[in-house]
């Protein structure tokens, strides 16, 4: 009996942790249910895992904006500008693919800079100064394909980055259906996991912080070990892990940490809690905000290949609503719009709510129109959801 | 007799942690000027909130009789429909629009649906006339002065036919002639029958003004005087305010003068781009290691802002003259290079650019330091929560823990928080701005304290109070500051509150 009183009172006093968790998994326990499991394929769940995968990357730099209390309009044409770059670079002027990939990138640090200059150097709201360079990029992306139109990516390894899987072992007959190494990956993951929530609890408890009651505590194992098991054996089922996906889980990680563990994500934080107070205690405001800028353009320019990488070519309209796409990841992954709170993790998370939506309403056959309204009311409800659970808890 | 225009019985109002009002009773006579006293954050404004619907009915325990009627405002504008204005310290005027727009907002003079301008100027001109406010109605709010603009706000409730006028500090932010003003107008308006509560912590005031006197301390009620008794007196509302001897607040320490220089100002100038006026004039003064030194004046003389010009300047004013900091001469292009120096300054704004509220006490420890807990970059949590685990003992920080978030704190522990952010800095000169505005008693003598020890341990503070009893009773030496000069320097054998109120006057 008290176990489910413990199980009540965690869920209460971190709701706004767990809350995007519990709403994916019964998203995706409808779709399952309405799409007689078609949903939860390992065809489908990979599908959806590399469609995901240029939302999350614009979602995890758009989180770190909206902490700082801007916005970037600009992301979604910038990222199609820059798969366009891309697709010039390797098509016409025939530079290799491991030079165009951070060449593309340097673009969109310095299309950051740019947004950063009008924003932290002149004041220049966000909003204003991005909806710009929204313009202004369509109009690049426009002008960079306007002799050529649709331009068609021929080399095989950039189009890998969206289509391509990690290579497995040589077969052994051992699980012949299966990716043995995205299994072995899994099973690695799953280990690290439970040894770092093993460590940082011991820590707390040398503290004597609270930390979770034991019972709960190997429920949350099992259960995050139980999901990334799921998901290694899901897509160990159809062709393992795919580069999109590994990129994805690089950048998340890669922030994660900047976020959680790092001086400069604790200044980012610490402005968007409070800029004034930031600034007195010795932190330039404006070198962060270049920074988050810089470090969006650099995700955009990621996003936008990704994208490219995914279609074979570069298209006229590539790019289009991505903005709006990652801002709604962002706010559905629990960033808040006063600033200061939100992590990086959510946005994943955000991202792949917002895209199970889609996939499951396609499996269902419901029309765009629908679907619309539908993302739509996600949106309204996650942000509800985030005000009204804002000051709960600690 | 004429029965009270209001009765608040037995008011109890809770914030989380916290028991803000606690069985208050308070009367006001009809007619009469009553002033509620109290130190800050002994509930005053709680009391009026209460009263005027910001906490509607229901939030609070107790009830409210005014005009001879049980009152349940569950908005201000309920309470504004009694007849109930209140004029806040943070005056609430629109400073792009003009006065005759600010009188009538909320309650537009309309002919069906459409403003009837003339109307509205002929009437916002008629109020002026009340307040004897001889200004154009049509001039921008922006163009006038605080004094200017108070009126403004007195002639706003007096346009919604007020019956009760409450104000809370009013004269917190005037220079003397504004102060004649205000208060000769209360004597009019209490004439024309305007019942008026001030809330003040200025003492001459209140026995200037006052019919009556009711003096809260820590959300009780203390007492009501009469002055037609001849009950207020000077000596009887600092008994009942602070509810001990004075002396007692200002632990004694040891006063050893030094000789050697911390920090020197000289010919220090200021000019704001932004308000378009110099703002520091020829500002000289030292520090020594081991002394404090008192930065008295009053409100908006320039003291803030010549902590911040020092500090790094944050908000870019153009400065002219020389730093000096342990001899040596500086430049700071950012507060960072200031805290390099060893300068650490302690805000009197802590909610608003101190902490960062939503963040716990370990990252606010840490917050201007956080080179001192990381290696490479990387924060290193366990020294993190060694360095916050040890403030929070060594300045008696109440927390349940540090990882609670410090909106949750109270008042004087959030100030101590902030002040151990600082500390962590390891300065060598601390600037405590304000440094027990809105903290109680007690927690104000374990801040003294702790200055005492640092003092003792060689750290010079500069200490910017408003509060004259306690630049008294902390300073080595006093420098006041007037309308963005320093007026004068004052040996704090030499120095009384006459001393500094006539320096702080000057102008």
């Amino acid at each position: 009996m008290s176990f489910f009183k413990d199980v009540q009172k965690v869920l209460k006093q971190n709701i706004r942790e767990y809350g995007m968790f519990i709403a994916l998994f019964v998203i995706m326990a409808i779709f399952t249910i309405t799409t007689k499991g078609i949903f939860i394929s390992s065809r489908n769940i990979s599908n959806l895992l590399n469609q995901t995968g240029y939302i999350a990357v614009l979602g995890v730099g758009m989180t770190l904006v909206i902490v700082i209390r801007h916005i970037d309009l600009s992301v979604g044409f910038l990222a199609g500008f820059l798969g366009a770059v891309a697709a010039i670079a390797m098509e016409f002027w025939g530079l290799p693919v491991y030079m165009v990939i951070p060449l593309a990138m340097a673009f969109g640090v310095l299309a950051g800079a740019i947004t950063g200059f009008l924003v932290a150097q002149l004041g220049i709201p966000a909003f204003v100064a991005t909806l710009a360079g929204w313009l202004i990029y369509r109009g690049a992306l426009l002008v960079v394909t306007e002799g050529t139109g649709t331009i068609i990516i021929s080399s095989d390894a950039f189009n890998a980055l969206g289509n391509g899987y990690i290579p497995d072992f040589p077969a052994m007959g051992f699980l012949p259906e299966m990716h043995k190494l995205t299994l072995l990956l899994g099973i690695i993951a799953i280990v690290f996991f439970v040894m770092s929530e093993l460590n940082s609890r011991r820590r707390k408890q040398a503290y004597n912080f609270e930390v979770l009651p034991m019972n709960i505590f190997v429920l949350k194992l099992v259960l995050t070990s139980l999901l990334i098991g799921g998901i290694a054996w899901t897509l160990a089922g159809y062709n393992g892990l795919s580069w999109t996906v590994v990129i994805v889980l690089l950048v998340v990680g890669i922030y994660h940490f900047i976020t959680t563990q790092t001086v400069l994500g604790r200044h980012i934080y610490a402005i968007g809690g409070n800029p004034e107070a930031a600034e007195l205690s010795g932190i330039s405001v404006k070198k962060i905000t270049y920074t988050v800028f810089c470090s969006m353009g650099m995700l955009s320019g990621l996003s936008g290949m990704l994208f490219a990488s995914r279609l074979q070519s570069a298209t006229t309209t590539a790019g289009t609503l991505f903005e709006l796409d990652a801002i709604a990841a962002a706010f559905v992954g629990g960033v808040s719009a006063a600033g200061g709170v939100g992590k990086v993790t959510g946005a994943l998370i955000g991202a792949l709510v917002m895209m199970s939506l889609t996939s499951g309403m396609n499996l269902m056959g419901i029309g765009i129109a629908y679907q619309y309204m539908v993302r739509g009311a996600v949106l309204a409800a996650a942000v509800i959801f985030d005000v009204a659970t804002r000051n709960q808890g600690k | 007799m004429i029965p009270p225009i209001l009765e608040m019985k037995h008011i109890t109002k809770e914030f989380p942690g916290v028991k803000a009002l606690d069985d208050v009773s308070f009367q006001v006579k009809t007619g009469e000027i009553h002033c509620l006293v109290g130190e800050n954050g002994a509930g005053k404004s709680t009391l009026m909130k209460v009263l005027s619907g910001v906490y509607p009915h229901g939030d609070y325990v107790g009830e409210i009789i005014y005009e001879g009627q049980a009152q349940k405002f569950r908005h201000i504008a309920d309470s504004e429909k009694a007849g109930i204005a209140i004029i806040y310290q943070e005056l609430a005027l629109v400073p792009e629009l003009t006065v005759y727009e600010n009188i009538f907002l909320g309650h537009e003079i309309a002919n069906g649906f459409t403003i009837d301008w003339n109307e509205t100027i002929k009437q916002a001109d008629e109020m002026l006339q009340k307040v004897k406010l001889n200004v154009n109605p049509e001039a921008k709010i922006k163009e006038l002065g605080v004094g200017q603009q108070q009126l403004v706000e007195i002639a706003k409730a007096l346009s919604q036919d007020v019956k009760l006028l409450i104000l809370d500090e009013p004269t917190s932010a005037l220079n003397e002639d504004d102060v004649e003003n205000l208060f000769s107008l209360l004597r009019d308006l209490k004439k024309q029958g305007v019942t008026c509560v001030m809330i003040t912590h200025k003492l001459k005031e209140v026995i200037e003004m006052s019919d009556s006197v009711t003096i809260l301390r820590d959300g009780q009620a203390v007492i009501t005087l009469d002055a037609h008794n001849g009950e207020v007196n000077e000596n009887a509302l600092i008994k009942h305010m602070v509810g001990r001897e004075i002396e007692n607040i200002y632990p004694k320490r040891d006063k050893k003068a030094s000789t050697e220089t911390l920090l020197e100002v000289k010919n220090w100038n200021a000019y704001d781009p932004k308000l378009g006026r110099k703002i520091l004039r020829d500002i000289n003064f030292r520090l020594a290691k081991g002394e404090i030194i008192g930065l008295s004046g009053l409100m908006g003389s320039g003291r803030t802002e010549l902590a911040l010009s020092l500090f790094g300047n944050p908000d870019g004013y153009e400065i002219e003259g020389e730093l000096l900091v342990n001899n040596e001469t500086v430049e700071f292009g950012h507060p960072e290079g200031a805290i390099a120096s060893g300068i650490a300054y302690v805000t009197e704004d802590r909610k608003r650019n101190g902490l960062i509220l939503i963040q716990d006490v370990k990252q606010n420890n840490t917050l201007a330091n956080l080179k001192g807990i990381s290696n490479r970059g990387v924060v290193d949590e366990n020294a993190e929560i060694k360095v916050a685990s040890e403030y929070v003992v060594s300045l008696n920080i109440k927390t349940p823990s540090i990882e609670q978030t410090v909106v949750n704190l109270s008042g004087g522990n959030q100030q101590k928080v902030s002040l151990a952010k600082w500390l962590f800095v390891k300065p060598d000169i601390l600037i405590l701005d304000e440094p027990t505005r809105g903290i109680d008693v007690g927690a104000k003598f374990e801040i003294y304290t702790i200055m005492n020890r640092l003092v003792e341990q060689g750290m010079g503070i500069i200490m910017i109070s408003s509060e004259l009893p306690e630049v008294l009773g902390m300073s080595d030496r006093v420098y006041v500051v007037s309308e963005g000069e320093i007026t004068g320097e004052l040996a704090i054998e030499d120095a009384t509150q006459e001393s500094i109120m006539k320096l702080a006057t000057v102008s």
